[in-house]
């Protein structure tokens, strides 16, 4: 689906943020948080990083996802909790508005360098 | 030795989202993306659509398929100012990006427009997850896909702003339960307008464009 072009939006950040004063740099691993509810699937993501970064600083770096869960806020009761399934219906009050606080992430955190 | 860098991967595309939402504000338009599986109706939904709101709502469409003018060519016939994107010449892409939409936003010219409707790539993944600088997200299901479409892609009627049964004329010749799609819909998403219709019967309309016609006035004053 679209896991090539996140894909290759990684690698453009990555590259960006290698400071350019190091010389033939070698990413290790690039640090990822990724929503559950993200439409991310990760063997796609990890096999489209695999074909893009060869050739390139970032060639056989492991991608780290960390899974975010999916934390919901019930507007009219107020309970927070945590989603794993489909349904976003507050079990408090049944007929809440329910807004998503986190679960839709698709960050890079960090990348580490070989030394 | 580790980086940090903290940043959303799409930002890029928020980026662009951001500034068509600001251009869409300063041409008072109210712009919808409207998404689906392929083949749920959307165009068809549309054609009939914008013959009821025209010309008391002037309407433009923005149409992305990933080959071929055939929506375009259908949706041009009621009338409306038409621009058809092809993303095979990007590619390929399962969905609109925001750096699409705004050239053929300029192209249509909005300064004539109440109302601009984006037909997004027939997907019911990857459009959920791109903001294109819309204020409301669309989208249609039809009663040939199966009453549990909504658990199994929850993100996209999670991000709708309102639901669209399409398809109910086939109702009597099926085993779908349209109340059990409907109830699937608010599990997922409490509140979430649904307007269940026929855009082959036109049945059920009425609802769904008054939802329209009040949401463009609260944006534009018209
Ligand atoms: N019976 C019936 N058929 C419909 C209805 N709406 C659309 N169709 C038919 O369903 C088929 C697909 O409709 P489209 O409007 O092209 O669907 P779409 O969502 O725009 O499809 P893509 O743009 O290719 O993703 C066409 O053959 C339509 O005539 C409806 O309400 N009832
Ligand atoms: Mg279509
Ligand atoms: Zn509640």
């Amino acid at each position: 689906m679209h896991e090539m072009g996140i894909a290759q939006q990684l690698v453009q950040i990555a590259i960006d943020s290698i400071p350019e004063d190091i010389e033939n740099p070698k990413v290790e691993k690039l640090n990822l948080k990724i929503g559950k509810l993200a439409s991310v699937v990760e063997h796609s993501l990890t096999f489209c990083f695999e074909i893009i970064t060869k050739d390139t600083p970032l060639e056989n770096a492991r991608l780290d996802i960390d899974f975010i869960p999916v934390m919901v806020h019930c507007k009219s009761c107020d309970n927070e909790w945590e989603v794993t399934g489909p349904v976003f219906k507050c079990p408090f009050c049944e007929d809440g508005d329910v807004e998503m606080l986190t679960g839709r992430e698709i960050e890079i955190t960090s990348l580490e360098l070989a030394d | 030795m580790e980086i940090n860098i903290q940043k959303r991967v799409l930002e890029a595309n928020e980026t662009e989202a951001d500034k068509n939402r600001k251009f869409f504000k300063d041409k008072n338009v109210f712009v919808v993306n409207m998404m689906s599986s392929p083949g749920s109706g959307k165009t068809e939904t549309l054609c009939k659509t914008l013959v009821k709101l025209m010309p008391d709502i002037r309407v433009g469409v923005i149409v992305g398929d990933i080959c071929t003018t055939n929506d375009a060519d259908r949706l041009e016939v009621t009338g409306a100012k038409v621009t058809q994107i092809n993303t095979d010449q990007f590619g390929g892409d399962c969905h609109l990006a925001a750096n699409l939409i705004i050239d053929s936003a300029k192209q249509l010219g909005c300064d004539d427009l109440d109302l601009l409707i984006v037909e997004n790539i027939g997907n019911l993944v990857c459009p959920a997850e791109f903001d294109i600088g819309e204020d409301a997200r669309a989208v249609v299901l039809s009663v040939t896909e199966g009453e549990d479409k909504p658990l199994k892609y929850p993100l996209m009627f999670r991000v709708a702003d309102v639901a669209i049964l399409n398809k109910i004329d086939l109702l009597p010749y099926l085993d779908f339960d349209a109340k059990l799609v409907v109830d699937n819909m608010k599990q997922v998403h409490p509140h979430l307008p649904v307007f269940e219709i026929s855009a082959k019967t036109e049945e059920g309309f009425e609802p769904w464009l008054e939802w329209l016609k009040i949401k463009v006035f609260e944006k534009t004053g018209r």
